[in-house]
């Protein structure tokens, strides 16, 4: 069978000769005009007067539209209609779109609109949580909140308390293809596509809705995109709606592509967050009251920031069993870059919430902060099926006590970590330190009807396969494993199989290739629509055999029934000619989930992934510099397609959440500018920041629900495996004196710094 | 400008504006478009190439190099790594059998990369891929593949010979018989832009889109690049690259090279060059101090008139520096063996990043007395400054950490360190203040380097 294969990637050859076509590389047709955005340079404000004479006169320029040149609706964004794609007089962030420029180079559009002369009358900015605060500014009128239990309860319960306020940065998504789309108008009026998204859908609803047509009329495509991580599932939409409406201005096929500085300066990014504690707890390190508050910096429009910050909420207990409870949860509405997807879409910045409180009570009952953490752990698969978390889902498939016991062991954390203390005794500037962090992680999209997918199965009267699906390529590896899958339900070899684009006009209302849920759900609903062919092939052959149709095998490119005994193909031609339908669509929705997110109760995930790492860091105690040097990770993929593929997500991630934690710093000064909007100023894990020493291994086990092949969804859990790098920071920074060091996220050298000066004092 | 240059092995010649990029020359002419744009500012290395010339095969950002830069150069792309009948480069398979890609957009920068240091026998492999930035694989699976392919041959069809004959075709405006010729040229076009590697102009035509009226290129002028080691100092041609610089260093300089193979990443090195990083005048430059703690002297020139000074006088204050129209940075020396030399470069990131603050410390203490020092930093002012009251300070003082203490004091009226997106003011007092008590534990052998620990 072709699943469980570490097969490489299935664009591995393409990737390495520079074969491998983006929307940027697909050659255009003759005439295309290329597209750029002029953008607003105060944060809030009106536009009083805006001269685009010296844009229009312009080398190259053909057209410059502005708001009032949209023809149907000017709004890209993906939730509330909030986001009108060029300013409609409010300017409501530094860089904000104000006008397009349509010109015959992408230089051209690039130079002309950097010559607009536009004046604004300024009104103050809200840049901050503070800000947002002082006024209320906030999307939903009150705070959600969820509860279980009783905090006075917990409280009562408790002999020690400790609270506390810490802040995590946001993070540019930094995929390294910049955002792109081609539009090429049609007959009649309507628009074929090429989009960087993974999204498409969604792209064809707001080109549909921009350009005045109903969804047949739009055709989306995408082979590939050069990196995701959520920042391409509504952020791609401005580009693809300003394609097709200067497409339709000027009749020509319009592309677009952001430039790095203006896709960092105009698409939205990871939420930061604040998370204030107020905890009670034994001398054991047993919780017994928990009292969060998330104040959430979503930026100018709603986009995707409500589920974001319901996730957060979602991942507050991360693996612990709480039994008293509170999470309140605000929504800051602020002038800056609407905030929007990124892997783990909230998880992560609750996840680190009840992480830190670990942390804090481990340093305060001078514990070792796995024990306090193991302490905590909700009981393992089928020792309490009752055991709900706080949005009282039960929880009955914890896998983490097995997978701690095997990594604390493998890595030798105890040794270790009596190690570190000596040397750090001897070592006055340099301190090391070491810290163990599990991760559960919540699989489904929490917008329930988002959990289906559909897939369209070809087989030729070759016997090769055509292969579509609504998941998008992003180099998770999703379309190798869909087609391993593919593969192993006819049994043939990988080569039979031909993985192609996606696209809106062969798998209709598809859902963002998001949650983590590419492969659960397209995999499962390839895998429908492989069987129902196959039971299709299996009835004629057996027919043909005089035998049942559950006799006809499948396996190493033959068929055989009975006596009979035929290559793939030759059964293919035979059923061909005997008229039989060899194409088929399949559909997948994930059953048992439903979800009230104002209660805050029900069964949201379809089930939990796992993950655990340790991570040992050196830090320098007069700069803050700080390094990591050894990770060991074991995480649960379930029964892996392709262990390979999702060995690379789980280093991917690691490393990818390290960098959120460590030198990834989002700042903006004053006025509310970014300044960090190019990879000269942000900086994301170079090759020398990957730890020293990385082992990664995957968890033997299989999903306890009916997954496809009983495999886990690997996208998103991994990135909070960085986390154990955060906390082998505060470990080290702790060892440098006696007060909790507090360490802030990001922790660039100047945040540990101020650790350390606050572990000193 | 007319231009030749062989690209992956066929001789091309075109005529190219004098500010048109390599990268998009090439996604838009012969539509090779395995080359990609990440970032436009050489921070990425999607669009890396290799480049080779008399000197050897060095790879180098596609997105800031100017056309005319590459005459008579040799440039192989990733279409040109595998052989003419599809066989793929060990690296290229090598990146396949490891999982070295995900999304693939990063992938032909990283094997441009890989094969030229492959070429070049180079298993620094982190040092050697700081210039490629790759979002998904978390570099793992890249660096096995570099280890797994370091010991293999080269792969005959990679070997490229430079077209020399192009140096006849040079355009005349950019093209000099000698250095003497140039510089006459400079003072009858005194307005001209002088671009050296392009890793700073180069931004200016990309990113600020700023159209440059007359250039000249510094490549085109003779014996500008020379290291001359004179025994007891290296005299280092403006145009030096500071891949070039760093290995005149290594052996006698040990501190400044460290700091150099931090500076900017490969690709960044292999174009950057010394004289262009002084002339700049920017006060986040990381030669200017360690160049000032050395000692160095300085070399203009305007036409056939020359002045020396110390390195330190150039920079006068933001954004002005002690040059007249016409003349130009030929030259610096500086001492060959400092054995007290620190330089200290401290950034968000270890690699390719600059530097919030940059501290360099030359202190000769005998008989336990502070004989002389010099202590410079980049990042704390207007301008890569030196540390005079702090220097003031030890001078004459016993070595021992109550003087520091006091030196430390004194740097804050050496500086009035700014806030912005690396560091702020606070910070950026503090660490240079805590650089000189690193400094002290560091001439004393204890361990003072997180690059330095390992398991």
């Amino acid at each position: 069978m072709s699943v469980r294969n570490p097969l490489p990637h299935d664009a591995a050859a393409l990737h390495v000769t520079g074969a491998a076509r983006y929307v940027d590389d697909v050659p255009m047709p003759a005439g295309t005009l290329h597209l750029a955005f002029g953008t607003s340079e105060i944060a809030h404000g009106t536009l009083a007067d805006l001269d685009l004479s010296a844009v229009w006169s312009a080398d190259g320029v053909v057209a410059v539209l502005t708001a009032d040149d949209m023809p149907f609706e000017n709004d890209v964004s993906p939730s509330v209609h909030d986001e009108p794609m060029l300013c409609t007089g409010e300017i409501m962030y530094y860089g904000m779109p104000l006008f397009l420029v349509v010109a015959t180079s992408h230089h051209a559009a690039r130079h002309a609109a950097a010559k607009a002369k536009a004046s604004f009358d300024a009104l103050p900015a809200i840049l901050t949580i503070d800000d947002a605060l002082a006024v209320d500014s906030r999307f939903e009128d009150v705070p959600r909140i969820y509860e279980k239990g009783a905090l006075e309860d917990g409280f009562a319960a408790a002999s020690h308390r400790i609270s506390g306020s810490f802040e995590m940065g946001g993070q540019e998504h930094f995929y390294l293809e910049g955002q792109a789309a081609l539009a090429m108008p049609q007959e009649n009026g309507d628009m074929v596509i090429q989009s960087s998204t993974q999204h498409p859908t969604e792209i064809q609803h707001k080109v549909a809705h921009a350009i005045g047509v109903p969804m047949h009329g739009v055709r989306v495509e995408i082979r590939r995109m050069g990196g995701g991580f959520g920042g391409k599932e509504s952020q791609g939409n401005a580009l693809a709606v300003a394609c097709a409406v200067a497409a339709r201005h000027t009749g020509a096929p319009c592309k677009m592509r952001y430039d790095r500085d203006d896709d960092m300066m105009i698409t939205g990014k990871r939420h930061e967050f604040r998370v204030a504690y107020d905890i009670g707890f034994d001398d054991d390190g047993r919780l017994h009251a928990v009292d969060f508050t998330h104040w959430a910096r979503c930026g100018w429009a709603q986009d995707l920031s409500l589920p974001v910050a319901d996730r957060a909420m979602l991942h507050a207990d991360n693996a612990y069993l709480l039994d008293h409870l509170r999470i309140t949860s605000h929504r800051m509405k602020t002038h800056t870059q609407s905030a929007t997807a990124f892997r783990g879409f909230g998880g992560p910045q609750g996840m680190l919430g009840i992480e830190r409180v670990m942390d804090h009570v481990a340093h305060a009952l001078g514990m070792d902060a796995a024990q306090v953490r193991r302490v905590n752990y909700y009981a393992a698969a089928g020792e309490n099926d009752a055991q709900t978390t706080p949005y009282h889902m039960p929880v009955t498939d914890f896998e983490l006590h097995a997978m701690t016991d095997e990594l604390l062991a493998q890595s030798d954390y105890t040794a270790r970590r009596a190690a570190i203390a000596d040397w750090n005794a001897g070592s006055p500037i340099l301190k090391r330190g070491i810290a163990f962090c599990p991760v559960k992680f919540g699989i489904s999209f929490t917008l329930t009807h988002l959990n289906q997918a559909g897939a369209l199965v070809h087989v030729y009267q070759d016997g090769s396969i055509q292969l579509n699906h609504g998941g998008t390529e992003m180099g998770q590896g999703l379309f190798q494993k869909v087609a391993q899958v593919a593969a192993s339900r006819f049994g043939v070899d990988m080569d039979h199989i031909r993985i192609m684009a996606t696209d809106t006009g062969k798998v209709p209302n598809t859902s963002a290739t998001a949650a983590s849920s590419g492969t659960d759900l397209n995999g499962m609903a390839v895998q429908a629509a492989c069987d129902t062919i196959r039971e299709r092939l299996a009835v004629f052959h057996a027919e043909r055999a005089g035998v049942t149709a559950n006799d006809v095998q499948f396996n190493d490119n033959q068929v055989i029934a009975g006596d009979h005994s035929m290559t793939f193909a030759e059964a293919v031609m035979l059923a061909y000619q005997a008229r039989v339908s060899l194409s088929s669509t399949g559909f997948y929705a994930t059953p048992d989930v439903e979800w009230d997110r104002i209660a805050g109760r029900g069964r949201p995930f379809f089930y939990f992934a796992y993950g655990a790492a340790i991570s040992e860091v050196v830090v320098d105690t007069l700069t803050g510099e700080n390094r990591i040097l050894r990770t060991d990770i074991l995480h649960d993929a379930g029964a892996s397609l392709n262990p390979a593929l999702d060995i690379g997500q789980v280093e991917g991630g690691f490393v990818q959440g390290a960098g959120w934690l460590t030198t990834e710093e989002l700042v903006w000064d004053d006025t509310g500018r970014l300044r960090t909007h190019a990879p000269s100023t942000y900086k994301i894990p170079a090759c020398g920041d990957r730890p020293d020493v990385f082992n990664v291994d995957l968890w033997d086990g299989r999903n306890r629900e009916d997954t496809i092949y009983r495999s886990k969804a690997v996208g998103e859990p991994p990135f909070m495996l960085g986390n154990a790098v955060f906390f082998a920071l505060s470990d080290a920074v702790a060892a440098s004196g006696a007060t909790y060091p507090d360490l802030q996220a990001p922790a660039t050298a100047e945040a540990v710094l101020a650790a350390v000066g606050r572990a000193q004092s | 400008m007319n231009i030749t240059f062989l690209l992956n092995g066929e001789t091309v010649t075109t005529d190219v504006a004098p500010t048109a990029t390599l990268l998009d020359w090439l996604r838009a002419h012969p539509q090779l478009t395995g080359t990609k744009e990440g970032c436009n500012e050489g921070d990425c290395g999607a669009c890396s190439v290799m480049v080779t010339d008399t000197n050897g095969a060095r790879s180098l950002n596609a997105c800031i190099l100017f056309m005319p830069q590459l005459n008579g150069k040799a440039v192989r792309t990733v279409e040109g790594m595998s052989d003419a009948d599809g066989t793929l480069h060990p690296v290229q398979q090598a990146m396949i059998d490891h999982h070295g890609s995900q999304c693939g957009f990063c992938t032909p920068g990283f094997v441009v990369s890989m094969a030229t240091a492959h070429l070049n026998g180079a298993t620094d492999h982190d040092t050697q891929l700081a210039g490629n930035l790759c979002r998904c694989t978390g570099y793992a699976p890249i660096i096995r593949a570099a280890e797994a392919v370091q010991e293999l041959p080269v792969p005959t069809w990679v070997n490229d010979t430079p077209h020399l004959g192009a140096q006849d075709k040079l355009a005349e405006a950019a093209s000099f018989a000698s250095l003497d010729d140039f510089a006459d040229w400079y003072v009858a076009n005194p307005e001209a832009t002088l671009i050296a590697g392009a890793t700073d102009v180069g931004l200016w035509v990309t990113k600020q889109m700023r159209d440059l009226e007359e250039v000249a290129f510094l490549a085109h002028v003779p014996d500008l690049a020379a290291i001359i080691d004179t025994g007891d100092t290296l005299h280092i041609g403006a145009m030096a690259t500071m891949t070039d610089v760093g290995a005149a260093v290594a052996d006698t300089l040990p501190s400044y090279a460290e700091m150099i193979r931090r500076y900017g990443s490969t690709q960044v090195r292999n174009a950057a060059t010394i004289g262009g990083n002084i002339a700049n005048g920017s006060p986040i430059g990381d030669n200017p101090p360690a160049l000032i703690a050395l000692g160095a002297t300085l070399h203009l020139r305007r036409g056939a008139e020359r002045r020396a000074m110390p390195i330190e006088d150039f920079f006068v204050a933001y954004g002005q520096q002690d040059r007249v129209a016409a003349e130009f940075v030929e030259a610096v020396s500086l001492p060959k063996e400092a054995a007290a030399l620190r330089c200290y470069k401290l950034s968000k990131r270890f690699d390719q990043d600059i530097s919030a603050v940059c501290g360099c410390f030359n202190v000769e203490v005998a008989d336990d007395t502070v004989r002389s020092a010099r202590i410079a930093f980049g990042g704390m002012a207007g301008t890569p400054l030196r540390a005079s009251g702090c220097e003031a300070a030890l001078l004459g003082q016993p070595w021992t950490p109550e003087t520091i203490e006091a030196a430390t004091e004194a740097m804050t009226s050496d500086y009035t360190p700014m806030t912005d997106m690396r560091a702020s003011a606070d910070y950026r007092m503090q660490a240079a203040q805590n650089m000189l008590r690193r400094y002290f534990h560091d001439l004393a052998g204890a361990p003072t380097s997180v690059l330095e620990v390992s398991l």
